[in-house]
């Protein structure tokens, strides 16, 4: 079964077109990388599917509601709905973006507590425990910014992962870290992999995208170029492709 | 001066620093949450709202505001043959006065919180209004501490306005002892007295800078 239905997605801003008739497709449990270039459109595709960005056209339908549809005009779900595919669903930025007058745990807690109605114990209970799997025990009380660049996005993917959604979205978890410290969020990715969540991340680690996902999208000018097997998209012959991948090579 | 009439003169100062201390306690309590009111009207994307919060700004912030004093203790009486007790009037023209300028200020706060906080709030399921109360405006206060303490500190000067609608405070003393005791002295003690309240307000205020300083 499909969680995430995109068709015929078409994004603009001003005058120019960023996303170009998209359609997608995404199973339940898949891991999905989307690369591309900057400008390529892949993360505009990702602030369209948490409705960060109000779309120009087209469907998204995330796990059998749909979000919005176009019949000569875009029109979003009720208030309702849009809130119930708000649960099911979450978001790792690119900076982090915790917020920084709350401790690490309670960056965590708040959203549980606030939104879903859960018990603090019972929030603070299981935060303790992500924390504690994503390396984190001993920053339960520390502010975002005595934090390193690595420990702030395990604590961000924590924070996605307390909501308990069933699709997590990565917007180049990554780009804003050292080389060194990429490594610690990657393999906190990869570890999640096991939880047969639906993971779809933007990013520019080619060799983790190959061998992290099921899938591979190519994205360029606003299109879907590939979308396949990691070996598929290596092996593509297709120009723009091959360009891209080449860049990643030597 | 005699010894015995500067000590009388210090007796009736200390009494009229309690008017000071009231118009400086009602105008931040009209000011300040009026300003955030006006700051998010002034924000809003209906023009409705928007243009008349920002002609009433532009007005408040670009006329003297002894002159607003006058307005609003003459103004009902001339207009609707009603009037207003001379110390409700200044408290009421200051704290429109002073809601303008804070609502500036709270406006600058907010609009430099970084979009990633509101994003971040947005698909966490927080509402706007929870995303507000509890992300936004914590952020603000502390970014805004610092020229909040600007204005604090202008205000206990401008309570030496209130004078001009017969409101009886520490300026109006020292003037009219000075006239009748041919002395300067007076006004030295006025002025002392306002440096050592605002050096109270001054003091409250990194107080309140260092509590907030346990992040960044």
């Amino acid at each position: 079964m499909s969680v995430v239905e995109v068709t015929n997605l078409r994004k603009k801003f001003g005058r120019l077109e960023v996303l170009k008739d998209i359609s997608l497709s995404i199973e339940d449990g898949e891991i999905i990388s989307i690369i591309g270039s900057s400008g390529s459109g892949k993360s505009t595709l990702l602030r369209c599917l948490n409705r960060l960005e109000t779309i120009d056209g087209g469907t998204i339908v995330i796990d059998g509601d749909t979000m919005v549809t176009t019949n000569k005009k875009v029109e979003y779900a009720s208030d309702e709905v849009l809130k119930k595919i708000r649960m099911k669903t979450g978001l790792v930025f690119q900076n982090f973006n915790l917020f920084p007058h709350y401790t690490v745990l309670r960056n965590i807690t708040e959203a549980p507590i606030h939104v879903v109605g859960m018990k603090e114990e019972d929030a603070i209970r299981e935060a303790k425990d992500l924390l504690e799997r994503l390396g984190l025990a001993d920053k339960t009380d520390s502010y975002p910014y005595e934090l390193s660049g690595g420990q702030s996005q395990r604590v961000s993917i924590a924070r996605a992962l307390a909501l308990k959604p069933k699709i997590l979205f990565f917007d180049e978890p990554t780009s804003a870290l050292d080389p060194e410290l990429t490594g610690e969020v990657l393999k906190v990715i990869k570890s999640l992999a096991s939880l047969h969540m639906t993971m779809i991340i933007v990013t520019h680690e080619m060799g983790f995208a190959r061998e992290i996902s099921d899938r591979l999208i190519f994205m360029d000018q606003g299109v879907i170029v590939e979308n396949g097997t990691p070996d598929e998209v290596f092996a593509s012959d297709n120009e723009r492709t091959r360009s891209f991948l080449g860049k990643f090579m030597d | 001066m005699s010894q015995e009439a500067i000590w009388k003169l210090f007796k009736l100062m200390l009494d009229a620093s309690a008017m000071t201390g009231k118009l400086f306690f009602f105008t931040l309590l009209i000011g300040l949450p009026l300003g955030l009111l006006l700051a998010l009207g002034r924000m809003s994307r209906i023009w409705v709202i928007s243009y008349p919060i920002r002609f009433f700004l532009l007005v408040m912030r670009g006329t003297p505001l002894i002159l607003q004093l006058f307005f609003f203790y003459f103004g009902p009486y001339y207009l609707f043959g009603a009037t207003m007790q001379r110390v409700t009037a200044a408290i009421v023209g200051m704290g429109l006065n002073y809601a303008a300028y804070f609502a500036e200020i709270y406006r600058s706060g907010i609009q430099s919180m970084p979009r990633g906080q509101y994003e971040a709030a947005t698909v966490l399921g927080f509402t706007r209004r929870q995303t507000f109360f509890k992300i936004i405006l914590p952020q603000v206060i502390k970014r805004i501490l610092p020229p909040m303490g600007n204005e604090f500190m202008t205000l206990v000067k401008d309570t030496a306005l209130v004078n001009c609608i017969g409101v009886g405070e520490i300026y109006l003393l020292a003037k009219d002892t000075m006239s009748t005791e041919g002395s300067i002295i007076p006004l030295l003690m006025a002025g002392a007295f306002y440096l050592i309240m605002n050096s109270i307000v001054s003091r409250c205020m990194s107080i309140t800078e260092k509590k907030l300083d346990y992040y960044r």
